[in-house]
């Protein structure tokens, strides 16, 4: 399926979410993430199921003024 | 000592840790400036460059209040999420708010601010907003549950010092109990000074430190200037006017003859 990862258009089988951060190699890194405008809590990430064209953001920590 | 939702700070400065040359600059910047809070954000990462761990690592060795934003946001939608996605990122319940309404000014949009802040406060955020010098948005913003209003100087970034002087003594007059801040358009210590005196409890800045010349030495001119301010306005300010009058004693002046009206 087809999906929008931080805007951009990628094909994935990952069936949740917390498959989609594993298999970027995100596992264990600190990130937040949110599914179609929503915040999506760590711990919800593998009850969250992925859709075809969800959107998909994940974020880290970066500088800020 | 500068007291936000119920934390005490020696340091009248929240620093922003974007635009600096280099990571070390950053922290040398930091270290020279005093502030005891510094902004950070989040932004989409890579998995390839891995960017956020890095400089997370950096953040957490200065041993500051971190104060995350919600820059860039239109919406309240998408400003609530970036707060809770910071929430669970950085571990505080701290949140700078902002919710912008279009690139050229980047100023804040108060409707979708006072519904993000009216969110945010009940779901337990302790909300710094930033704001305009707008007394029936501030109003909305306490009523929300703020307890702590930033007003902009000047459009981020623009250097341009406090453009409405005369909006912002009023917003100070009329919350004398409500911490107030000035975010955004700071370029020179002296701009810094100027809010300081008015009687605001601190300053936000980032660009004018990031970009000086010498930062950290920037850095080191804003703090003592942010000081300075701060102890005039307690020490009490003359009121200005129109008229010169002599500081040295007009009594025994030698020569003194008094001018008689013909």
């Amino acid at each position: 399926m087809q999906i929008l990862l931080n805007g951009e258009r990628v094909t994935t089988d990952a069936s949740t979410l917390d498959e989609l951060c594993a298999r970027l190699g995100f596992g264990e890194a600190k990130v937040a993430t949110a599914v179609n405008g929503s915040f999506v809590a760590a711990g919800a990430r593998e009850r969250t199921a992925l859709s075809e064209a969800d959107e998909v953001e994940i974020v880290a920590p970066r500088q800020g003024g | 000592m500068l007291e936000l939702y119920g934390k005490k700070f020696t340091s009248r400065m929240l620093l922003g840790t974007a635009g600096y040359a280099s990571p070390d600059i950053l922290r040398q910047a930091v270290e020279t400036s005093g502030a005891e809070i510094v902004t950070v954000s989040l932004r989409r990462e890579s998995a390839r460059a891995r960017t956020g761990q890095g400089f997370w690592e950096l953040i957490e060795k200065l041993g500051r209040l971190v104060l995350p934003n919600t820059a860039g946001c239109r919406t309240a939608k998408e400003a609530v999420a970036t707060a809770q996605m910071a929430r669970e990122l950085f571990g505080t319940t701290w949140i700078k708010l902002e919710v912008i309404a279009n690139d050229d000014t980047l100023q804040p949009e108060l409707f979708g601010l006072v519904e993000a802040a009216t969110e945010l406060c009940a779901d337990g955020f302790q909300v710094l907003p930033y704001t305009t010098e707008d007394l029936s948005a501030a109003e909305r913003l306490v009523a929300a549950g703020c307890d702590v209003l930033m007003p902009w100087g000047s459009p981020i970034g623009s250097a341009r010092g406090l453009l409405n002087k005369t909006a912002l003594h009023s917003m100070r007059a009329y919350f004398p109990e409500t911490p107030l801040i000035v975010d955004a358009g700071i370029g020179t210590p002296s701009h810094a000074a100027e809010a300081m005196e008015m009687g605001y409890d601190g300053v936000l800045l980032n660009t004018a430190i990031a970009k000086a010349g010498d930062p950290i030495k920037m850095a080191e001119g804003f703090a003592k200037t942010i000081q300075a301010g701060r102890i005039a306005y307690e020490a009490g300010l003359i009121e200005p006017r129109d008229m010169a009058t002599p500081s040295t004693p007009v009594a025994g002046t030698p020569f003194f003859k008094i001018d008689h009206a013909s």
